[in-house]
């Protein structure tokens, strides 16, 4: 595989760039694999990546129903942080930074990692001691955290309303400053081609119909481009793991629902961090284009559906208004929506299953694409040596039966209270 | 915009209702003993269909009255929507 690099840039000017080799091949799917990943998202390309460069396992294909990347790996809205209270998800998150600081070197692919600082705003003395709390536990685990007060938050996004009279006036903040934003789409076409380069093949258009399972083992996948014999399946299919678990006969503690964001016309820079309003669910960041790029609340009922309504767009960029008023002046140039995996208690889901061989990542509700390093690096780890690291030991399947919750919210099951 | 006819007051927006999720969840009887595995379904666990659903709503802005609506998850269409003591035919 070709080095991107400074030199390759300049020497590939003279022919006017048409001669870079592929990022990656289109193969014809093989018979047999030892690993099949289904889900050519983030987190399905980053296992394949780390099955190949830290397990040593090659003979491994993604088989992608419609194109990489085309799923919520490309509809996020880019924030990458860790800012959790509990230690599962706290040393989870902070190992997936440390993934994120390199990932640009790593991979060979510039994936603009940004560490701007995001910021939670409180509203009220009683959020001030949750954040304040919660800003305890991360630095014990090791994350960095700031408690902001009024005028420290005025100083670093003076936008904000600050004005007497307001709904929800601003306290204060809770800042992470090493979180921050990456170019989505590069993390997933860059973990692509470092994965073929490996010899993972990547199959695309290639939709699964069932799967063959006897013995209580998983012996093959059946797919739209042929059967396939295989030892190891990772499910990997966030947004269509109750779809994929129906031709398992399995059920899953996971609603599918329907997440909306939007992006406003390009404006110059106004906005160096990623900023959340606390009385409500809305976050902020401009893109590197000049783009407000904004998100909030589910809509709110089962979907599948990749499209929103506008009575909760109409919400959430009330929200947005009411905490940055200079908003209501832009216009807006885009909208979309993405299906959610929404677990149970909020949090993901990283296990073997009671079938031999087949392993699911699933269960992400809004928090997928921070979490695309450190879930590919511990799903790769889990379907290598056939059992959880430590790291992910907190997101088991069964924990919904035992009751070890890990309800950081603390939301319950009602997962389209958002 | 969902457009829902409550049984009770007739064709109103989506924005009066709130959602209440999956209509053919049953909780186990009372007063009996229930498996982990039955309360496990009923709690947590969700087929989350694609296509026809049958959901309650809630018309919180309007009669207050729970529902149950049959609609489509992947195209939104609203087919059928009942009263909350009428069975699912």
């Amino acid at each position: 595989m070709e080095k991107y690099s400074i030199f390759n840039l300049v020497k590939k000017a003279f022919s006017n760039h048409q001669n870079w080799d592929l990022a990656w091949k289109d193969p014809t799917p093989k018979k047999e694999y030892d690993v099949v990943i289904i889900g050519g998202g983030g987190h399905g390309l980053a296992t394949a990546y780390y099955l190949a460069k830290e397990h040593n396992i090659t003979n491994v294909a993604i088989i992608e129903k419609g194109w990489i990347g085309g799923g919520n790996v490309g509809r996020n809205t880019t924030i990458i942080r860790s800012n959790y209270m509990y230690d599962e998800n706290a040393l989870f998150s902070e190992f997936g930074m440390n993934l994120w600081r390199k990932m640009s070197q790593d991979l060979n692919y510039n994936v603009m990692f940004s560490p701007r600082g995001i910021i939670n705003l409180a509203h009220s003395d009683a959020q001030m001691n949750v954040y304040a709390r919660r800003g305890n536990s991360m630095r014990l685990n090791g994350i960095d955290a700031e408690l902001l007060n009024r005028e420290q938050v005025r100083e670093i996004i003076p936008m904000a309303d600050f004005s007497e009279n307001v709904r929800f006036p601003i306290f204060g903040g809770l800042m992470q400053p090493s979180a921050g934003t990456a170019r989505h789409d590069a993390v997933a076409w860059g973990y692509a081609r470092q994965a073929d380069s490996m010899g993972v093949d990547i199959i695309q258009n290639c939709e699964v119909t069932g799967f063959d399972v006897s013995g209580g083992k998983i012996k093959g996948v059946r797919t739209s481009r042929g059967d396939i014999k295989v030892k190891k399946i990772g499910l990997c299919v966030a947004g269509s793991t109750n779809i994929l678990a129906e031709k398992l006969n399995m059920t899953v503690p996971i609603e599918t629902h329907l997440l909306q964001a939007c992006v406003s016309e390009p404006v110059k820079p106004v906005l160096d961090r990623v900023v959340t309003f606390g009385a409500g669910h809305f976050y902020i960041s401009q893109s590197d284009k000049g783009e407000m790029v904004m998100g909030g609340d589910l809509d709110g009922y089962n979907s599948y559906a990749q499209r929103g309504n506008l009575p909760t767009l109409q919400h959430v960029l009330t929200e947005g208004i009411a905490m940055m008023p200079f908003l209501s002046k832009l216009k807006m140039l885009r909208t979309w929506g993405g299906i959610m995996d929404m677990s149970m208690d909020g949090s993901p889901i990283i296990d073997k299953t009671h079938i031999e061989g087949l392993y699911l990542n699933c269960g992400w509700c809004y928090g997928g694409f921070k979490a695309t390093p450190a879930s590919g690096w511990t799903f790769a780890h889990t379907i290598a040596q056939d059992r959880v690291h430590e790291l992910n030991a907190g997101y088991s399947l069964n924990r919904f039966n035992s009751g070890q919750l890990l309800d950081e919210k603390g939301l319950g099951t009602k997962t389209w209270i958002s | 915009m969902l457009y829902i006819k409550c049984p009770h007051c007739g064709w109103r927006s989506q924005n009066e209702f709130s959602y209440g999720g999956d209509a053919s969840v049953i909780r186990p009887e009372l007063n009996k003993k229930v498996s982990d595995q039955d309360w496990d379904n009923f709690v947590y666990n969700r087929k989350s269909l694609r296509g026809k659903h049958w959901e309650l709503w809630q018309h919180l802005s309007g009669c207050r009255q729970w529902i149950k609506v049959e609609r489509d998850t992947a195209t939104h269409e609203i087919f059928n929507t009942l009263k909350a003591n009428e069975d699912i035919s």
